[in-house]
């Protein structure tokens, strides 16, 4: 069924990058119609037979490992220096790892800028595009993720494992009330994939299908229709232009080493965060000298991850965490809009199981001695949470070339700048104060505070603006200064909210895909 | 941005083959985020877990020789292992298997050899006996702390973040059961059976 397209037919849609965003735009593309579309990816085409239940062998197997360079204040440049971001190289992107969480930004998240006002230090923004305009698409992506326990997919929850129990407890007894947890899992057999078994493991590619990843199903879908070509293993080099200024192809290196230009109408960019403006940087030209769609100056910067922080604390009594989804009970209270704690934005606690190899890797990175032994021998007492918070947009922080340093694709290292803003350094001890309070509040004996884990959640270094000099794509995730270039991918965030950011990347995703296949009828691009 | 970091379309039109070796030279993962790492030592390559007869019934002893680095440094090497994670209820056998690997790792062991002889000279000159031989914990930490900040002690700590914790022999005597999904998950195993709450 899948189809196969000539590298001379320029009437080919091309989509760089098959996660959360490049596959679910061309899954709904090819749904619509649009004959023509080609899938680069620049990972291999992992099966389900090819995860495993063991986080370090998953860990090399599907992980973005090509070079980058951590810098800035973060501690990463220290601990991480060569891994500022944990996101996966393989057909299906970081939806193979992401551990399903499926939050909806809030009404003031897309206008960061006018209800915040001015903070010094950050490029806050408001969004293009409201909540109002994006409910009904996160009704459809919710829908189409099987999101257990949201009314629009009809699923129900899913069941409270140990884990969310105590959390949970915890919350309530404290006096939180917004105890949360839309899940991308299925609650029971949903669209030809069977229900949850609580395996655990979420985040190394869910064994048995039953974690929404584009892997098993926007890809196979878009697939079937037969108007849609998947490349594995085809990492792109360069996007080109034609004397007018409009993209023509894509240059890319394909699984057997060899350099091909694929001719294109359309050109959809769904690299994640850290590739996806590394491209349009390399894409410079004499035509575009400071990259492709940067007009603004605003490619690459902007970079947001989520204030997070993680903490594990010890029970009196076994938990057994990873037993079951990774995600356990999501306590939403804080994340709502109260600028009295002293910090903008807020957060969500996220009960997130980690498995004793990374509790070890993680639990404060260069430690040693009976100060980090004493508490992994109480692994199996643990619960472990991780902070996600609003991150504040600085332009400061963002994705650079490395001026001399090459990788073994000859593109130039990424250098991936991030320090804090001092909101975030607020949110971040208010939020681990919170999680200890909640803990302790249900006999907690002991909380180790860990530093936060290298970045999942990508955002912003293509933002959509109202105005061309403000931002690099307008509210469709259309470039601004390119008709026929696109993002696809959380690049395009003005803001990073507190909920994890994939719902939001697939709503855009359908809402842009309905965006494109209209604009192509009309014969506008 | 830097215009001189780029290359420009003008210079690279056309397709073209493009060396192998570029898809060869992939970096260590586990480097990637600052842990090094020993050949063969967890992480389920090669070494130890299977190689070697399981745990004694009392904690001390193991079965490996140390023939390269020899019987008296492997002792220290198993008693410095212990020390930068101690788990009393772990036998030596466990740590000897998370540091075996160095014993065939010919291209670190003068900085293997020199950093033990380090070792030693300290303890000698401040408790007048080599360091497998201090008796009490609190002294042998005098020494490492001596030497954290060298790149010796570094490899060594690091190789331990995965030789020992990702050892699935390690695994059930810290509470941790690994791979699930060939049992059917825990959902008829205990997934929410908590009772203390």
């Amino acid at each position: 069924m899948a189809a196969k397209f000539d590298l001379d037919d320029n009437g080919v849609v091309v989509i760089i990058g098959s996660g959360a965003g490049g596959g679910t735009l061309a899954n709904e593309l090819a749904q619509k119609g649009v004959g023509k579309i080609v899938v680069l990816e620049a990972g291999k085409h992992y099966k389900l037979e090819d995860i495993e239940n063991d986080e370090w062998a998953m860990f090399g197997k599907i992980s973005w490992l090509d070079k980058r360079i951590s810098a800035g204040a973060w501690h990463h440049t220290k601990d991480f220096p060569n891994l500022p971001a944990w996101i996966v190289k393989g057909v299906g992107g970081s939806s193979v790892h992401w551990a399903g969480l499926a939050l909806r930004f809030q009404q003031h998240d897309f206008k960061t800028r006018s209800t915040y006002g001015h903070v010094p230090g950050a490029n806050n923004l408001d969004w293009p595009v409201s909540y109002e305009e994006m409910d009904p698409y996160y009704s459809r992506a919710e829908k189409k993720l099987g999101v257990a326990g949201a009314a629009a997919s009809g699923m129900p929850p899913l069941p409270e494992n140990n884990h969310y129990k105590v959390i949970a407890a915890g919350a309530r007894a404290i006096g939180y009330k917004d105890i949360v947890r839309p899940m991308a899992i299925n609650s029971r057999e949903n669209d030809g994939r069977p229900g949850c078994q609580q395996i655990g493991f979420c985040m190394q590619g869910c064994k048995i299908g039953a974690k929404w990843s584009t892997l098993y199903t926007e890809i196979p879908k878009a697939l079937a229709t037969g108007r849609v070509e998947l490349r594995p293993e085809s990492m792109v080099l360069q996007i080109q232009h034609d004397k007018s200024g409009k993209v023509n192809g894509v240059l890319y290196v394909d699984k057997n080493g060899k350099k091909q230009l694929q001719k294109a109408r359309i050109v959809c960019v769904a690299g994640n965060s850290i590739e996806s403006p590394r491209l349009l940087l390399n894409s410079a030209s004499s035509m575009f000298p400071n990259g492709l769609s940067n007009s603004s100056g605003q490619v690459g910067r902007n970079y947001m991850v989520h204030t997070t922080a993680a903490a594990l604390s010890i029970h009196k009594a076994p938990v057994h965490m990873y037993r079951g989804t990774a995600i356990a009970a999501v306590v939403s209270d804080e994340a709502k809009l109260d600028t009295n704690r002293g910090f903008f934005g807020g957060y969500h606690l996220e009960g997130l199981s980690i498995g004793l190899p990374f509790a070890a890797a993680f639990i404060r990175p260069g430690g040693w001695g009976r100060e980090i032994s004493s508490a992994l021998e109480m692994y199996d007492h643990m619960t472990c949470v991780w902070v996600c918070g609003e991150d504040m947009a600085m332009e400061q922080n963002g994705i650079t070339l490395h001026k001399t340093e090459k990788d073994h694709y000859g593109l130039p290292v990424p250098v991936v700048s991030k320090s804090d803003h001092a909101n975030d350094a607020m949110l971040r001890i208010h939020g681990l104060a919170q999680w200890r309070k909640l803990n302790e509040a249900v006999g907690a004996i002991r909380t180790v505070d860990m530093p936060p884990y290298p970045a999942s959640h990508n955002m912003g270094t293509n933002r959509m603006s109202a105005k061309p000099r403000d931002g690099v794509v307008n509210k469709w995730g259309q470039s601004h200064d390119i008709k026929n270039l696109f993002v696809s991918d959380g690049s395009q965030f003005t803001s990073s909210s507190a909920a994890n950011p994939t719902l939001t990347i697939v709503a855009l995703a359908i809402r842009q895909a309905e965006y494109i296949a209209d604009s192509m009828k009309k014969g506008m691009i | 941005m830097d215009k001189d970091s780029k290359k420009t379309q003008d210079e690279s039109q056309q397709p073209e083959g493009m060396s192998r070796r570029f898809f060869l030279k992939g970096g260590s993962s586990l480097a990637a985020i600052g842990i090094t790492t020993l050949a063969g030592a967890g992480l389920g390559t090669a070494l130890p877990a299977e190689a070697v007869a399981p745990p004694a019934a009392g904690k001390e002893g193991y079965t490996q020789s140390f023939a390269n680095l020899g019987s008296g440094n492997g002792e220290t090497l198993v008693k410095m292992a212990r020390d930068i994670f101690p788990h009393d209820k772990l036998p030596d056998q466990l740590y000897a298997d998370a540091v075996a690997g160095y014993d065939a790792d010919a291209e670190s062991k003068s900085m293997i050899m020199s950093g033990l002889a380090s070792m030693d000279a300290i303890a000698k000159k401040r408790f007048g006996k080599r360091y497998a031989d201090v008796a009490l914990e609190a002294d042998r930490l005098e020494v490492l702390y001596a030497i954290e900040d060298t790149p010796f002690f570094q490899k060594i700590k690091g190789g331990l973040v995965t030789g020992l914790y990702n050892s699935k022999k390690v695994w059930p005597l810290l509470g941790y059961e690994g791979s699930s999904w060939q049992y059917g998950g825990y959902l008829d195993r205990g997934f929410n059976d908590i009772d203390w709450l």
